[in-house]
């Protein structure tokens, strides 16, 4: 008879010893109830921000949040347990069930703290927690849609900056007061603090430190803030994120001992002053000390899980680091930031023209280092936070320097019980031994050992250990070239060769493949070298480039005429549908607004098409890596809720980038309002009109592994959002490995989507003349490949079934009807698997 | 193996793309693919592609394998050795090889 375990909450931390047990409990000694006050299973609360960029809870849930195949897990959702009889050992909870336990854990987190300033509970006023939290912001936001729309966040810490980003996704001007003289107060010191307030004021985030908020007034619909330094404030609405405070109302009620500044007392064993309770997470105050960072909560999880098994684990003190990015600013603390320990010494690299602030805090011998702050660029973070209490493997001012010094000193200098990954409590030997049990990849380290799967920042190290044990992993294109897609990519575009032999000669060996030779023919038609069936470019196509259709199950093709937009008129669509009578082609709609005619052999295809052509469709590039379709939504001409021509833009975006050849397929889409009809934030690049102008997304794709877009540059016009797009595409034609969506390209990138911004935006690198003009060419010398073949008799003289006898069909193609169409017959199959 | 006189010519080397096959049609209804790969090499397969059945290898990339020449089909991607019709990505499986030879500029198949 299984035991019963309670859980009060169901935060990542709650989530977290559930899954623990669950892991380890082979024998099946606990059934676990766990009652949770939110509606929706367990969020990663660390992620909220990134909540603004999809508005889709579900993105947020952690792993195994709904415990739906777990029959020994009940997950009670918006259902708290309110009182706790510890006499009968039960909990009743806010449904009036009741369930008797045998051990009850308490999670219950934490609330925001509201600083009791006059107007705090006006409308208006908000906290930053909860899904639910933002999801009220928002409304608000939306409702305030005239003028410039400005918020306030009350307090500049780290949950502070967050709810700015989170604003600013959302269109609002965010102002941050803190109380104490320096943003991120608990963090960083007033140096990095300093640096920190410079970068962060240049993303139109307004700073008023060292000063409070005095009161709150309504005023005309807005809220007027009065601050202690005189500044008033006009402002859409008020976000509190001055700090929380554990929840132990439960444990106080029941007569549990708590901390002298709150939070349920429990020692390093995480036991309550009862020996069946035990109370971990921001609740908890272990030893005296509460821990508002979910990787001490994880570590006592853990120890809750290890001791219901029978274990003796301990809790061995939180470690209190941190590395995130605050409105696209690397900010990293670790140890000892403040140098509080006795006789510490501080070694600092403040370079304000780089944007980089860099703190290590040394024992007054200079030999262990006890903490550090890397404010503007927090490279070295994962390799120095492991050394902390450790011996410095070099002078600590050269770790630091400009010139990357901790890279030079590897991970070699790690010992093997230094921890890597801090969130899981992954230790260097731990990674190592995975890496000898056959890992060979980031992924796979990731799912063998945890390691990187919470914050991601060890990351790179990962790499470095992969690599530091011989692992490598080869960037060549395949057997013919060493080199990667981006290198020949460079190559060709110095060099200007133009054809595949001069370049496998040169630069390869052996006769190439089917996979050295498309990419190469790829490159070859984004860099514009005539039609891609021209001379020996014909050789390299995949099959379906070279007929210009895409080869379907029994050998024959389907055909896709370019509908711009996905706006066609009567008389086309008549057209369309007499070609496919007069063929016999099955035709279908495709998902991206054009319509699929299937069922044509090789021979057939330049009749076809001359009907098209001649018609005024041209090729839709559905059977080339190439620009898709851009869908559209029907737009402001008809829509009532519509606020821009989707429609237009779609057509213009479409002819535009047509024929634009890529490492993979691009898929677009405009929606003329955020009711997002064209579904744009699942496209490569998706566009959604404002009531000023677009929003752009990038880097989203359904398929095998969905993506959102996430967004790049908001209210914009349309000669900005074309020159975005413009530069976006010519550098992921230039940079992204051969066949990686824009989504994986993104990701792999150093810095991601702010260095892409950077990049595009800021013109970082100096090279959006450049791209412009390459996008400039290839919009000027867009000509349809298929008006192309029909008029060229050598090329038009490979559309034929057999060599030997042109007018002859294929004898093994055949078709049976399914539902008044067309469909092929099943093939016989020499190998079956 | 095969007997003078069954050799079905069709068509003259050069109307082939270097690396490139095309499909050609047996007197008997058996449908060949003949490859041509850097200079007159010829090569022969038959043209069904044994994984799906349908009529496609003439239509695959033609390249080499660790200096081995092969043909990738273009359905899913398997490569067969262009002189034996071994696939190279299942041992189990060949695909027939027909005979080939080249007379005045002219591709001559035979049976296999």
């Amino acid at each position: 008879m299984p035991r019963t375990l309670v859980v009060a909450g169901n935060g990542p931390v709650g989530h977290r010893l559930v899954a623990a047990l669950r892991d380890k409990d082979s024998d099946g000694e606990w059934r676990i109830e766990v009652f949770a006050e939110e509606p929706r299973p367990a969020y990663d609360r660390v992620a909220l921000t990134s909540y603004v960029e999809t508005w889709d809870p579900a993105a947020l849930q952690l792993d195994g949040a709904t415990y739906e195949c777990d029959d020994r897990v009940t997950l009670h959702l918006g259902d708290p347990v309110t009182g706790i009889d510890r006499a009968a050992k039960r909990i009743t909870a806010a449904s009036g069930s009741t369930v008797d336990y045998d051990a009850l854990v308490l999670a219950t987190g934490s609330y925001p703290f509201v600083p009791p300033v006059p107007g705090h509970d006006l409308p208006g006023c908000h906290v930053y927690r909860t899904i639910s939290d933002l999801d009220a912001i928002r409304m608000d936001a939306e409702r305030s849609v005239r003028g410039r729309r400005a918020a306030l966040v009350v307090g500049g810490g780290l949950l502070g900056l967050e709810a700015a980003k989170a604003l600013r996704d959302m269109g609002l001007s965010p102002h941050v007061v803190e109380l104490a003289p320096r943003l991120m107060p608990l963090q960083v010191d007033d140096g990095g603090g300093g640096l920190l307030r410079r970068l962060i004021e240049r993303l139109d985030v307004t700073v008023h430190a060292g000063t409070g908020t005095q009161s709150i007034a309504a005023d005309r619909g807005r809220l007027l803030a009065k601050l202690g330094n005189g500044t008033e404030l006009d402002v859409d609405l008020v976000v509190f994120s001055a700090g929380v405070r554990p929840r132990d109302q439960l444990a106080r009620e029941t007569g549990l001992a708590v901390g002298e500044r709150g939070g349920v007392a429990v020692g390093a064993d995480c036991v309550t002053s009862d020996p069946d309770i035990y109370a971990i997470g921001e609740c908890a105050c272990v030893d005296g000390a509460v821990y508002g960072l979910v990787a001490p909560g994880n570590e006592m999880a853990e120890v809750v899980a290890d001791r219901l098994l029978g274990g003796q684990a301990r809790f061995t003190g939180g470690d209190l680091s941190t590395k995130l990015k605050l409105l696209g600013v690397d900010v990293a603390s670790f140890g000892d930031a403040h140098a509080r320990t006795e006789g510490a010494l501080e070694v600092v690299v403040n370079d304000a023209v780089a944007g980089t602030y860099k703190k290590l805090v040394v024992s007054d011998d200079a030999k262990t280092l006890l903490g550090g702050v890397l404010v503007g660029d927090a490279a070295q973070y994962p390799l120095l936070r492991p050394l902390v209490g450790r011996d410095l493997p070099g002078d600590p001012a050269a770790m630091i320097a400009p010139s990357g010094g901790a890279q030079a000193v590897g991970v070699g200098a790690l010992p093997d019980d230094a921890q890597v990954c801090s969130c899981n409590a992954v230790t260097k030997g731990a990674i190592d031994g995975a890496i000898t049990e056959g890992c060979a990849d980031v992924p796979s380290l990731k799912s063998c050992t945890r390691a990187g799967t919470t914050c991601g920042s060890c990351v790179p190290m990962l790499r470095q250990l992969l690599e530091a044990a011989g692992v490598r992993q080869s960037n060549a294109l395949c057997e013919h070239f060493p080199q990667k897609r981006t290198e020949l990519f460079e190559i060709i575009r110095s060099t200007g060769i133009h054809t595949f032999s001069e370049l496998i000669d040169r630069y390869g060996n052996g006769s190439g493949c089917d996979i050295c030779k498309p990419a190469v023919a790829s490159m070859l038609a984004s860099l514009g070298n005539g039609h891609i069936l021209e001379g020996e470019q014909a050789a390299l196509q995949d099959t379906n480039d070279h007929f210009l259709a895409n080869m379907q199950r029994n050998g024959t093709y389907s055909v896709v005429p370019r509908i711009p937009g996905g706006e066609i008129t009567p008389a086309k669509l008549m057209v369309i549908a007499q070609v496919a009578q007069d063929f016999g082609l099955y035709t279908k709609i495709t998902g991206g607004q054009r319509i699929d005619l299937f069922g044509a052999t090789v021979d057939q295809l330049p009749e076809i098409w001359r009907r098209l052509v001649d018609a005024g469709f041209e090729s839709g590039h559905a059977y080339g890596k190439a620009l898709r379709t851009v869908k559209s939504c029907v737009g402001d001409t008809w829509c009532r809720y519509g606020v821009q021509d989707s429609v237009r833009l779609a057509i213009e975006l479409e002819l535009r980038y047509r024929g634009l050849r890529a490492p993979h397929k691009i898929k677009a889409a405009v929606s003329g309002c955020a009711r997002e009809c064209a579904e744009a934030r699942s496209k490569d690049f998706g566009v959604i009109a404002t009531e000023h102008g677009w929003n752009l997304y990038v880097g989203g794709n359904g398929g095998f592994t969905p993506r959102h877009a996430e967004l790049f540059v908001s209210d914009v016009d349309t000669e900005t959002l074309f020159r975005h797009i413009d530069r976006f595409l010519m550098f992921y034609v230039r940079t992204a490995d051969r066949l990686q969506r824009t989504a994986a390209w993104i990701e792999a990138m150093e810095g991601g989507i702010e260095h892409l911004r950077e990049v595009i935006v800021d013109d970082k690198l100096g090279i959006c003349e450049d791209l412009d003009a390459a996008m400039a060419r290839h919009v000027g010398s867009y000509s349809d490949e298929w008006a192309g073949v029909l008029g060229d008799p050598a090329k038009l003289a490979r559309f034929r079934s057999f060599v030997n006898a042109p007018g002859r069909p294929d004898p093994t193609i055949t078709f049976r009807e399914e539902r008044g169409q067309p469909v092929p017959l099943g093939l016989p199959v020499a190998v079956t698997r | 193996m095969t007997a003078a006189g069954t050799w079905t010519p069709v068509c003259a080397v050069t109307d082939l793309i270097p690396f490139r096959g095309a499909a050609a049609l047996l007197p008997n209804d058996e449908q060949v693919a003949v490859f041509r790969t850097s200079g007159d090499e010829v090569y022969v397969l038959s043209n069904v592609d044994p994984f799906s059945g349908a009529a496609v290898l003439s239509r695959g990339i033609v390249g080499d394998l660790k200096g081995v020449p092969v043909v990738a089909s273009p359905m899913h991607k398997q490569r067969f050795d262009l002189r034996t019709g071994a696939c190279l990505d299942d041992p189990e499986v060949t695909v027939a090889v027909y005979p080939v030879r080249t007379a005045d500029g002219m591709i001559l198949v035979g049976s296999p």
